[in-house]
């Protein structure tokens, strides 16, 4: 039907949105309320020899100011790490205390101090101006390369690294990089990002005296996960007693996974002064504490033998995770980065060190797509360099190295089984999309106007749908990876879906809709959806890893299953017939070889009226919740080309085209899907020519707003061309695979690769990101300078 | 403190306020209107834009005391929910939005944008909505909402 899976419906959670209707955390108020505002370290790395309050304390407005040593009084922890990795000698991943303020130390330019808590925002701010804090500096650790030597930032932690963890057969791939006929290498930096969701981070904390509960409105993605990480870890206080919101959320990204120390604090005070207590970042914070993205460096050899087939990859990786271990630090440059590394080529021998390193910076998570960026970053630029040096066709090569289609499932040499795909259709239809066949003619015409003309190929593939539970636990992951749903059928046929993942601008009301709308024969209209809040829906863990669909969507498939599962029982019962002999389609249940129907609404009713109803073996009521636990990650997979003309005056890279063909599997709303496309090319647009999170080695972060960090606005991009293929996924109900990274994980090596053919005619065959114009005007003139020795 | 007077949404707002009680404080917390939000500090995202006196402003670069005696226009004053707004409408025909958090400002910029410029090509939007900025939609759809919403409002 027209309302169900597969159809463009437009979007239910439009009209308060563009209404101003929207209820984010901010636009939350209760009575009573007080702001926090926090005192943060303008220093990069210090010992705090003291700290006066004295006269913050005494300021106009104030409430109350707490320092570190009031919240370790209270016994209070700080946030946890929820995945570790062992090292290659055996031993554990180094997990340093992160407290909430600061204990006598600060580690990073934003490390909270102390909290001012005042009547209006305004005195909180100002009375933070007169906390005096004394410092000890010690040397900043800002400078990934060189961390390992820097001053200890966590006491006891050797060589500043968190861990030192491996993958794969190293003995294996160095003998294949041996016997190579041909060894490719190259070195990649994947800049540092900052996730920049619009909405700034925000929590209000309630607490109720009488109940002894709190109630917390937060930013977040996964309002269960943050309750349980709050009570149980943090706070240790029984999980019942915290009820955590996430209303209207302005776009996460990543960077509202994990509990911040500002969430923590404003429950901790709304006990102590027993008001409600509202936090809410400034733009200049959000850049300096919540989490940034990326900033690794790669080197990479892959060897080809003498038909220019691949048999060996060796990766060396050292990433930069900041002042403290985020929530998800250690599993985003480990079993999201290393078991990618395969791609969607056939390479027999993989293996992968990575070292996770501290510095004095903001700590370092999840950003779109999380180790996958980084890990398509390394091979599809190593792919474009290993078809130049072997003189192949960047696409050819690319389709010589592939897993062929009928090789699945197939196991990569770094721990995933891909359960299905097909990647030459995505490239062909790419190409098709593009004219790739054309390229050269318009290359020539371009350089009769004095510009340089590049096409570049990016093909990707992503683990999403996080995850197997087993398989999380095996690699380290300390939380399970299933989603939850339960269906309410009202007496009158009305459905209300309560979903433990979060949408925060994926449109779940209306997809979830649409999937319920197919299921029971409902309109749209007549499907409710309930999500981000800990009292009303069942215990989810939230959206993250392109999941919501392929992990949510399925357990809501699956309580659909048992809700149609026992009306087809109630039914049979109404109809006089076996439950066996009932079949449903449209709304309607039918009796096989009969004229005998009734209406979903007829026994929805009956459910609830059960006066005619075989009450001896079945309940009343129609309400049914599923656990879904996926069986394996889902493999979205695809290719992207760019196409793109440089000024060689300037260095100014302008995008004139772009294709983008992903196999998504089965797709639910391609509206959507395109839209979450057109979204994620334009962040990893963003990576590749604009964004650079740059701390000077000072540990100061340079880029702490948007007058310095450089966002993709309308003007700096394209229209793109969208298209999908489907290869259905084979170990979940819906055939979903999850489309929410895809775009941010294609779009930088497709970009970089294709400002690297442009100038290749003048000898350039590297490129950083961001390749800025001023980046860009120097490759180009280095290179025209080698050129001239 | 000082008495200010002017209209938000048609409506006479008389209150009081700080000297340096920005318009888009006082919009949402003295007149209570949540849809103009505020996602930065430099007056750069956009996400706080109204009109005064018919002309589209970062309501955070502005003083509520500079907006005496003007007609202040909201997300909340251009349509309802029952009647959207051509350019409302137009994005959600066109999926011009995703968290809608950059939404209101997006959308106050997009009319003023075809007020000064009945048919624009897609150029002049992405030009236009320059001082907009939205982290979701990637401005491809956003790009054709304004070009439908510019065909509704009858350009």
């Amino acid at each position: 039907m027209s309302e169900g899976i597969g159809a463009s419906v437009k979007r239910k959670e439009d009209k308060k949105f563009l209404t101003g209707k929207g209820k984010y955390t901010d636009d939350i108020n209760r009575p009573g309320q007080v702001y926090a505002h926090f005192v943060r370290s303008d220093v990069a790395h210090a010992n705090i020899k003291s700290i006066n309050t004295k006269a913050a304390s005494q300021a106009a407005g104030v409430v109350a100011v707490y320092i570190g040593e009031d919240v370790a009084a209270d016994g209070i922890g700080g946030p946890i790490c929820g995945w570790v990795v062992p090292n290659r000698d055996g031993s554990a991943t180094h997990e340093p205390p992160h407290p909430l303020l600061a204990q006598g130390k600060v580690r990073f330019v934003g490390d909270a101090i102390a909290v001012v808590i005042a009547e209006s925002v305004e005195q909180a701010k100002s009375a933070s101006e007169l906390v005096e804090v004394d410092y000890e500096e010690l040397p900043a650790v800002a400078n990934l390369e060189t961390a390992s030597s820097g001053a200890e930032i966590h006491e006891g932690m050797k060589e500043n690294r968190y861990f030192d963890w491996e993958l794969g057969d190293e003995a294996a791939t160095d003998k294949a990089l041996q016997s190579a006929a041909k060894v490719v290498k190259l070195s990649v930096r994947n800049n540092r990002l900052i996730p920049n969701a619009m909405e700034p981070r925000s929590a209000l904390a309630e607490y109720d005296d009488l109940g002894g509960s709190y109630t917390l409105h937060t930013t977040s993605q996964n309002p269960h996960l943050a309750r349980l990480i709050l009570a149980a870890f943090m706070f240790q206080i029984p999980e019942s007693k915290l009820r955590v919101i996430a209303p209207d959320v302005g776009g996460g990204f990543g960077s509202k996974i994990y509990v911040y120390i500002e969430e923590a604090v404003c429950i901790w005070s709304s006990k102590k002064i027993n008001r409600p207590v509202k936090w809410t970042a400034d733009r200049t914070q959000s850049f300096l504490t919540d989490a940034h993205g990326r900033d690794h460096i790669n080197n990479v050899q892959l060897a080809l033998d003498e038909s220019n087939k691949i048999i060996g990859l060796r990766v060396d990786t050292v990433c930069n995770l900041g002042s403290y271990l985020s929530a998800f630090a250690v599993a985003v440059p480990t079993y999201l980065h290393g078991t990618l590394l395969s791609g969607l080529y056939d390479i027999p021998t993989i293996y992968t060190n990575v070292k996770g390193m501290a510095t004095t910076t903001a700590p370092v998570d999840a950003y779109r797509g999380a180790g996958r960026p980084e890990a398509t970053y390394l091979l599809e630029r190593t792919m474009d360099a290993a078809a130049r040096e072997v003189g192949m066709d960047q696409a050819e090569f690319r389709r010589l190295n592939f897993i062929p289609k009928d090789a699945f499932p197939y196991q990569t040499a770094v721990a995933l089984q891909y359960d299905t795909g097909d990647y030459e259709p995505n490239l062909d239809k790419a190409m098709e999309m593009i004219d790739y066949k054309s390229f050269e003619a318009r290359r020539s015409e371009a350089s009769k106007r004095g510009k340089y003309r590049g096409i570049g190929v990016s093909s990707y593939i992503e683990a999403c749908g996080l995850a197997p539970s087993a398989v999380a636990g095996a690699l380290g992951g300390r939380v399970g990876g299933w989603e939850s749903a339960s269906v309410r059928v009202d007496p009158t046929g009305t459905v209300t879906v309560f979903s433990g993942a979060h949408s925060h601008g994926q449109g779940h009301a209306t997809t979830f809709s649409q999937i319920v709308s197919e299921r029971l024969g409902i309109p749209n209209a007549n499907v409710e959806f309930v999500h981000g809040d800990s009292d009303k829906t069942p215990f989810g863990m939230g959206t993250y890893g392109s999941r919501s669909l392929a992990v949510g969507g399925v357990a809501l498939s699956k309580a659909l299953d048992k809700v149609v599962e026992k009306s087809k029982k109630i039914a049979a019962h109404l109809m006089e017939a076996s439950a066996e002999d009932v079949e449903f389609k449209d709304g309607k249940f039918t009796v096989a070889g009969t004229d005998k129907e009734t209406a979903f609404g007829d026994v929805a009713l009956a459910a609830y009226v059960p006066h005619n109803y075989p009450l001896e073996t079945l309940e009343p009521g129609l309400e049914e919740t599923a656990f879904y636990d996926p069986m394996n990650f889902t493999y979205p997979a695809g290719t992207h080309i760019a196409e793109v003309e440089v000024d060689p005056a300037t260095g100014v890279v302008e995008i004139v085209d772009w294709a983008a063909c992903d196999d998504f599997g089965n797709l639910i709303n391609p509206m959507i899907v395109e839209g979450q496309v057109h979204g994620g090319i334009a962040q990893g647009i963003g990576q590749a020519l604009l964004e650079n999170a740059h701390y000077d080695e000072n540990g100061q972060l340079l880029t702490a707003s948007y007058m310095d960090y450089c966002m993709p606005r309308a003007d700096d991009l394209p229209s793109f061309k969208v298209e999908c293929t489907n290869t259905p996924c084979t170990h979940n109900d819906l055939g979903v695979k999850g489309c929410g990274e895809a775009g941010a994980i294609a779009s930088p090596p497709a970009l970089i690769n294709a400002i690297i053919n442009a100038l290749s005619p003048l000898g350039v065959s590297d490129m950083s990101m961001p390749a800025t114009p001023e980046t860009v005007w120097r490759a180009i003139q280095n290179a025209q300078a080698r050129a001239a020795e | 403190m000082a008495e200010v007077s002017l209209k938000v949404n048609g409506k006479v707002e008389n209150h009081e306020v700080g000297e340096n009680t920005l318009l888009v404080d006082f919009i949402r917390e003295t007149v209570g209107l949540t849809g103009t939000h505020v996602g930065c500090d430099t007056s750069q995202c956009g996400a706080c834009v109204v009109h005064v006196d018919g002309v589209s402003v970062k309501a955070c670069t502005m003083l509520a005391m500079q907006a005496e005696g003007s007609e202040v226009t909201t997300i909340e004053g251009i349509g309802s929910s029952e009647k959207l707004h051509p350019m409302q409408e137009a994005f959600h025909e066109n999926h011009g939005l995703q968290c809608g958090f950059c939404t209101p400002g997006m959308v106050m910029s997009a009319i003023e944008l075809v007020s000064k410029n009945k048919s624009p090509s897609e150029a002049e939007i992405r030009d236009g909505l320059e001082g907009n900025i939205c982290r979701c939609t990637g401005y491809h759809n956003i790009v054709k909402s304004v070009q439908a919403g510019a065909e509704k409002m009858g350009g």
